[in-house]
């Protein structure tokens, strides 16, 4: 029905105008789908859920399903309950990569932390040339793992080790040292490279949390006597306590399921003695071809990393709590 | 008629009239996957081959070369994914291995072996499950003991040691000198199971029975062979060998920093090409100073362990006859023959008709010991018949680690019985 309206401007009386119609309140199917929140939620998560099935998901539950079979290249294998795991248990070689991830994730992380910090500590001040130093100094951590991994190799080598040769000349050395050739010096150099190559992370990330801290507090601390060491104890580590454990978090998860630098140093040898649970699990699975017990070597990593993790969450948490 | 219009109705029509997606060309690429050969002329020559394998064949061959320590991995890859190369250059044993992943070749195995002049044991073990070829064996790396002759000369090793225990000897005083010997037992393909291997059996000990069913490993036999092995490493080599994959010994050896190993001839023969570089402690071409001679006897026997190489058709693969056609042509006698005279006596043939080929005339003296050494080889897993088994023994490394726990301190008994437990979690 047309709403007439009396007069306007100008206009006579009396004469009623025809107006355009206004848009009906009536909202369209469409666009009421279009404006959907929930539908808007799902289409804008849809991408990241399916990078996340198809790379994290798919290959965790494919992993699961094969480690509870009897995979092996080429065969489709049965279902065998939890017998690879039973094997993998009992499996002498398993047990020293296992005792060797726990060696290399524990020293290598105390190593990165405590000289993290310390280059945090140092990079917090103020100097010439302060910029480039803390970019330069993330050049462990920008490099490709295998490329920086096979100069230290070259650096370790049984016969032509630059470092065998600088000793020597040095007259510190009348033998070469046993890099790579000896297990205990060979797990030693491991946890060298991976310092090397993880230490840049901890400093630039307790370098961004030193920043956050209040030099005012430091002051405060200085007039009421406190040295260097309690001002570091008493002030930066209570507060840069979350950011190193957040950390700490990251760097064991990445050490503990470490593979690319074990496998160029070492391979995992001399007699397995290098070897950690990745790369052992990567020698029974996928070169040796047994899958299913490949798979199940990798999943012995879960329940540990698992516990880990929960325990130093929830110590943060009970930080933040406080 | 629009462009949207036309691609709906050209499109959808036809994925319907076919009924399923649409398919890459298929039959017009082989792609053919080997190692990095030690003697690079090699793959040179295969790919000056190829182009004339395509226009033979009518498709264009590819051929791509890897480190040969990443060739199992890259085989599991493939296999299980269902892609990837359609011919993969098979090591050892490994077909046995990955049978089920593998196209069965019988035709072509019984035609080269007629037409070759019959197998060696070696390529037959490798390959051949009962009557059923799983690859087609293409050639045999034999492996000899590289030295230099004047350094044995001058400790008053005159002639090649006949025994192992001489060879201990010898290496004592070179080692006195510093110019060890240098033997990988590494975590590696090649080299630290052909010294591993034989060292076992030239001792008596072996790893199965001859069903391949019962382990016979923990004996005094074998353990005799690890008290040898400590000594010697002891006495004789360069301890850093327990890091050493194949390409150390040959760089060592060049560098003059050992003064034996053992090794296919590729050592000679870098030498021989590089001759105005790679020279002696007097200046002379060291590939004059190089003889090389057979792993010495032990107690029960010389022998070696020369590494078997076939070609297996994938299952996979869409072009299985093309492949078929493509092995046939590069394994006859025209195209192997050439491959053969470049490779020098580093490669010798699966089959014997190769040791009568005219190259063996003409070859340098120090090479002529490569000619026959594939007969006196076994197969690992002796002394049970070729096996999967057999294969998962030699990629977890446990007879090269028995050795290498051995040198690093364990007691010879131990690690007899620690790896004749591994054994028997495998063989069951």
């Amino acid at each position: 029905m047309k709403n007439p309206i009396a007069g306007g401007a100008g206009g006579a009386a009396g004469v009623e105008v025809a107006l355009p119609h206004p848009r009906t309140s009536r909202v369209q199917p469409r666009t009421r789908v279009l404006e959907s929140e929930r539908l808007l939620a799902a289409l804008l998560l849809a991408p990241a859920v399916l990078l996340l099935g198809t790379f994290i998901a798919y290959p965790f539950v494919m992993g699961v399903w094969l480690s509870l079979s009897s995979t092996t290249v080429g065969t489709a294998g049965t279902f065998v309950g939890l017998k690879n795991f039973e094997k993998v248990w009992n499996d002498s070689i398993f047990r020293e990569a296992f005792q060797n991830t726990a060696i290399y994730t524990g020293l290598a992380t105390l190593f990165k932390l405590s000289l993290g910090m310390w280059l945090a500590l140092l990079l917090n001040r103020h100097f010439r040339g302060k910029r480039l130093v803390r970019a330069s100094m993330l050049l462990p951590f920008i490099v490709p793992t295998v490329l920086s991994t096979y100069a230290w190799r070259w650096m370790f080598d049984p016969t032509f080790s630059v470092l065998n040769w600088t000793l020597y000349k040095l007259g510190f050395i009348a033998d070469k040292l046993p890099f790579l050739s000896d297990g205990v010096w060979g797990l030693g150099c491991a946890i060298v490279v991976n310092t090397w190559r993880g230490m840049p992370f901890f400093a630039i990330t307790l370098l961004a949390g030193l920043q956050t801290i209040n030099p005012d507090l430091h002051e405060a601390a200085s007039l009421d006597g406190a040295n260097a060491w309690e001002r570091f104890w008493y002030v930066t580590w209570p507060l840069l306590k979350p950011v190193t454990l957040v950390v700490v978090v990251f760097s064991v998860i990445q050490t503990f399921s470490d593979f690319q630098l074990i496998y160029v140093l070492t391979g995992g040898g001399p007699a397995n003695s290098t070897h950690l649970i990745a790369t052992y699990a990567y020698q029974i699975g996928v070169a040796t071809g047994l899958l299913g017990e490949g798979a199940a070597i990798s999943l012995f990593m879960l329940p540990v990393l698992f516990i880990v993790v929960w325990l130093q969450l929830r110590y943060l948490r009970r930080l933040e709590g406080a | 008629m629009e462009r949207r219009d036309f691609l709906k109705s050209a499109g959808i029509a036809g994925i319907l009239a076919a009924g399923r997606a649409p398919a890459f060309a298929q039959g017009s690429r082989l792609h053919v996957l080997r190692w990095v050969d030690f003697i690079p002329a090699c793959d040179v020559e295969l790919k000056r081959q190829a182009p004339e394998a395509s226009k033979a064949l009518g498709a264009e061959v590819q051929f791509e070369f890897i480190n040969a320590n990443d060739l199992q991995p890259r085989i599991t890859a493939a296999i299980q994914s269902r892609s990837g190369p359609d011919i993969i250059m098979m090591l050892h044993n490994w077909p046995h291995l990955y049978q089920s992943g593998l196209v069965d070749v019988t035709d072509l195995g019984e035609w080269q072996g007629k037409d070759q002049g019959g197998y060696y044991a070696q390529s037959e073990a490798a390959a051949r499950d009962g009557k059923r070829w799983l690859a087609l064996p293409h050639g045999i790396v034999g492996l000899q003991m590289a030295y230099r002759k004047s350094w044995f000369d001058e400790v008053g090793a005159i002639s090649w040691p006949k025994t192992l225990e001489d060879l201990r000897q010898v290496g004592m005083k070179l080692k006195k000198k510093g110019k060890p010997i240098g033997q990988t037992l590494g975590h590696t393909f090649g080299d630290a199971p052909a010294w591993s291997y034989p060292l076992m059996w030239n001792y008596g000990a072996a790893e199965v029975d001859k069903s391949g069913k019962k382990v016979v490993l923990d004996t005094k036999e074998a353990v005799e062979s690890l008290k040898f092995m400590q000594a010697f490493w002891k006495d004789a080599c360069d301890e850093g060998g327990l890091a050493w994959d194949d390409t150390n010994n040959n760089r060592a050896f060049l560098a003059g920093d050992i003064s034996c190993t053992l090794n296919g001839a590729s050592i000679y023969i870098a030498a021989k090409r590089g001759q105005d570089k790679i020279k002696d402690d007097r200046g002379e071409p060291m590939v004059r100073d190089i003889q090389h001679g057979p792993i010495p006897n032990g107690p029960a026997g010389s022998w070696g362990y020369h590494v078997a190489f076939s070609h297996a058709v994938m299952k996979y693969s869409k072009n299985e006859k093309l492949a078929k056609d493509f092995l046939k042509w590069l394994h006859g006698k025209e195209q192997f023959g050439k491959w053969f005279e470049v490779a020098e006596g580093f490669s010798v043939g699966s089959t014997k008709q190769w040791e009568k080929h005219p190259l063996w005339d003409r070859i340098d003296p120090p090479m002529k010991g490569y000619r026959t050494a594939a007969a006196a080889s076994r197969m690992i897993g002796y002394a049970g018949p070729p096996s999967a088994k057999a294969t998962e023994v030699y990629s977890k490394y446990i007879i090269v680690d028995m050795y290498a726990k051995a040198v690093q301190g364990l007691k010879a008994e131990d690690a007899v019985k620690w790896a004749a437990d591994e054994l028997k979690k495998i063989y069951g």
